[in-house]
């Protein structure tokens, strides 16, 4: 009945008999998600650290075998450092900084991630999936010991829902049989085939791309540095019209080629075939063991809605992209970063339903903005006309000795986290002196403070943070406490410089999420009232 | 906003075209298209104004719509 679609490279989460299981009567949940990829176990942690009970149910027992997501972002790193294992990930990651680009033989530019310091986090770390899987997972044992009510349940398989106005019925495929369950909200994390948005009905358009990428995970011994190394038709022809080589850890480098669209899987993913690509890119001296081969082809678009009610979707069942950029799982945790207080809020009755609205309208939102960006890239590396391949090569050809055309050579536009501009939740900024990277709806730049950083002390819930002005030692506002923090500006630059600019003092509110509400020159209890009811859906 | 100049700008116009053709001596029709393509990035960068280069893209998709009327 149970059979699986893919190998574990970790047994995370084996199943074990539920209490549910023997209940007369389907047992009831506040949350239930279906599936325990990186997306739905971050969801399961937000909330299980919040002390609302969750349930994540998973048809496997733990991560799948293959690198696939490697390149994990700051802003991912500061989410995981907020649900607290950011340490193993960065321990276990290699860091880079530096990528250059060659077109044929020749360099045609290089660029450096990291232009400004005053961060906790590298820009990125590479790193195997299944790793940053087991490294969560590690996390939920240890919340679970601590007392976080999150319930992991391996080998069971979500068959089919049934979706009230006031609650979802689930029905559950175990080694044992099934059994059926009820919560009040489903979050579906069940990636991009998700099971779940068929049984519902739901759209998913967007644009396919007719192309393919063979992906080969090698351990070698090699000079190449950590860098990262993209090809625009290489010269070593027989693999491929672009390639991309990046470094993992434990001596693994992932290289993709990208190979055209009319392929035969079987006969390309054959290793000896797999093997010739590799000795035409590496020579014949260099020695490598295959450790993963893998072909995609990949398709950019999301579902109209991410909410329908009681089910909100996350991560690869919401949104796809092409891989360039890594907009991938970076953008799903982001998702969860930005559901996870609001359901949180709605769950114990903080804050009106309809602030879930918000986390479709600004996730939607941030698609869009993936989407659009992974686009522009897949259309530059993989030019789908006579004409846009000649323009595409007319960049490269000016790139090496003009910087004008170095901006346009697009070998993917690596993961930012999203502005939410103009959107519902935001108060219109009240210090436009101040620098636009903290604008209303922005992501909260870090910066250190004292012996730390500034993230430490945001996020979780809401915060005022003061600088350069007077705030009270503790506000509450409609029953929600916010955390103050006020701090000196003198001791660091860079906190005056994201923060403040040419302003003299500032008030921010900010959200659990670390993304700016709004912000004023001083203290004012009626305007930071107004922010805090908008920014929580409530009022008018 | 910048307008598009569209009347006469370059001095000695005949000069002028007979450089731009005489640039494409030699060259097969791939050559020469990618030739161009190089030609209109250098020039877009030198304008730089966006709304300049809208407009010049306009005007030269509206010759083509034009023609094909003809
Ligand atoms: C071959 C490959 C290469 C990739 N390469 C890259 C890359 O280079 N860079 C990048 O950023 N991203 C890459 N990705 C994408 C990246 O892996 C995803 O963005 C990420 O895994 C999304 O996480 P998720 O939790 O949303 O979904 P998933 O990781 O797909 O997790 C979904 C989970 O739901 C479970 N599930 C499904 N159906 C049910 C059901 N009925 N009941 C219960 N559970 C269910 C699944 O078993 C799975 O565990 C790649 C993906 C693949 C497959």
């Amino acid at each position: 009945m149970l059979q699986d679609r893919y190998s574990l490279a970790f047994t995370l989460y084996p199943y074990q008999r539920s209490a549910d299981q023997d209940s007369a009567a389907p047992v009831h949940h506040p949350v239930v998600i279906m599936g325990g990829g990186p997306i739905g176990i971050a969801t399961a942690l937000d909330l299980g650290l919040q002390g609302i009970p969750v349930v994540v149910l998973d048809d496997h027992e733990g991560a799948g075998v293959g690198s696939r997501a490697i390149c994990f972002s700051k802003r991912t790193l500061e989410i995981a450092h907020r649900y607290g294992f950011s340490e193993p990930l960065l321990d276990k990651g290699v860091v880079w900084n530096l990528g250059k680009v060659f077109h044929r033989d020749s360099k045609v530019y290089e660029f450096n991630l990291l232009p400004e310091s005053g961060h906790r986090f590298p820009a990125f770390i590479n790193m195997q999936q299944p790793y940053f899987e087991k490294y969560q997972v590690d996390r939920v044992r240890q919340a679970q010991a601590e007392g976080a009510p999150i319930d992991l349940r391996g080998k069971n398989r979500v068959q089919s829902v049934e979706v009230h106005d006031d609650h979802v019925d689930l029905t559950i495929e175990t080694p044992e049989g099934p059994y059926q369950i009820s919560t009040d909200w489903l979050i579906g994390c069940d990636g991009a085939s998700s099971p779940l948005r068929k049984m519902l009905n739901l759209d998913f358009e967007g644009r396919v791309f007719q192309d393919s990428f063979l992906i080969a995970d090698i351990k070698m011994e090699a000079e190449f540095p950590t860098e990262r190394w993209f090809w625009f038709e290489p010269s070593f022809k027989n693999s491929g019209a672009s390639a991309l080589l990046h470094k993992q850890p434990d001596g693994v480098w992932r290289i993709d080629f990208q190979i055209g669209w009319n392929v035969d899987r079987q006969e390309e993913l054959k290793e000896e075939n797999v093997r010739r690509r590799l000795k035409a890119m590496l020579g014949d001296k260099i020695d490598f063991e295959l450790v993963w081969t893998s072909i995609y082809t990949f398709q950019c678009r999301r579902m109209k809605s991410f909410r329908h009610g009681r089910v909100l979707f996350a991560g690869d069942s919401a949104h796809q992209v092409s891989p360039f950029g890594a907009r991938g799982a970076n953008s799903g945790l982001q998702d969860v970063d930005n559901l996870g207080w609001k359901l949180g809020m709605v769950v114990r009755g903080t804050a009106p339903d309809r602030l879930l609205d918000s986390y479709n309208e600004e996730r939607v939102f941030a698609a869009d903005e993936n989407i659009l960006n992974s686009t522009r890239s897949t259309d530059f590396i993989t030019p789908k006309s006579k004409l846009s391949h000649l323009f595409r090569n007319a960049v490269l050809d000016l790139a090496a000795n003009h910087s004008f055309a170095r901006q346009m050579v697009n070998s993917g536009r690596l993961s930012a986290p999203c502005t939410y501009d103009g959107l519902s939740l935001n108060s219109p900024d009240k210090l436009p002196d101040a620098p636009a990277r903290t604008r209303p709806g922005a992501t909260c730049p870090d910066a250190p403070v004292g012996d730390g950083y500034l993230l430490d002390h945001l996020g979780g819930g809401f915060t005022l943070l003061a600088l350069g002005t007077e705030i009270p030692e503790s506000v509450t506002i409609d029953g929600i406490g916010l955390t103050c923090l006020s701090l000196p500006t003198d001791a660091d630059q860079s906190l005056a410089a994201r923060y403040l600019g040419a302003a003299p003092s500032a008030v921010y509110l900010i959200r659990p999420d670390q993304h700016v509400a709004a912000r004023w020159p001083t203290f004012d209890e009626t305007e930071i009232t107004a922010a805090l009811r908008k920014a929580c859906a409530k009022g008018n | 906003m910048t307008q598009l100049i569209t009347t006469p700008n370059i001095p000695d116009a005949d000069g002028f075209y007979a450089e731009l053709i005489a640039l494409h001596d030699g060259l097969t029709d791939d050559e020469s298209a990618a030739l161009n393509a190089r030609l209109i990035l250098l020039l877009c960068n030198h304008i730089g104004d966006r709304a300049v280069l809208a407009q010049a893209m306009a005007q030269a998709i509206a010759a083509h719509t034009n023609r094909d009327q003809k």
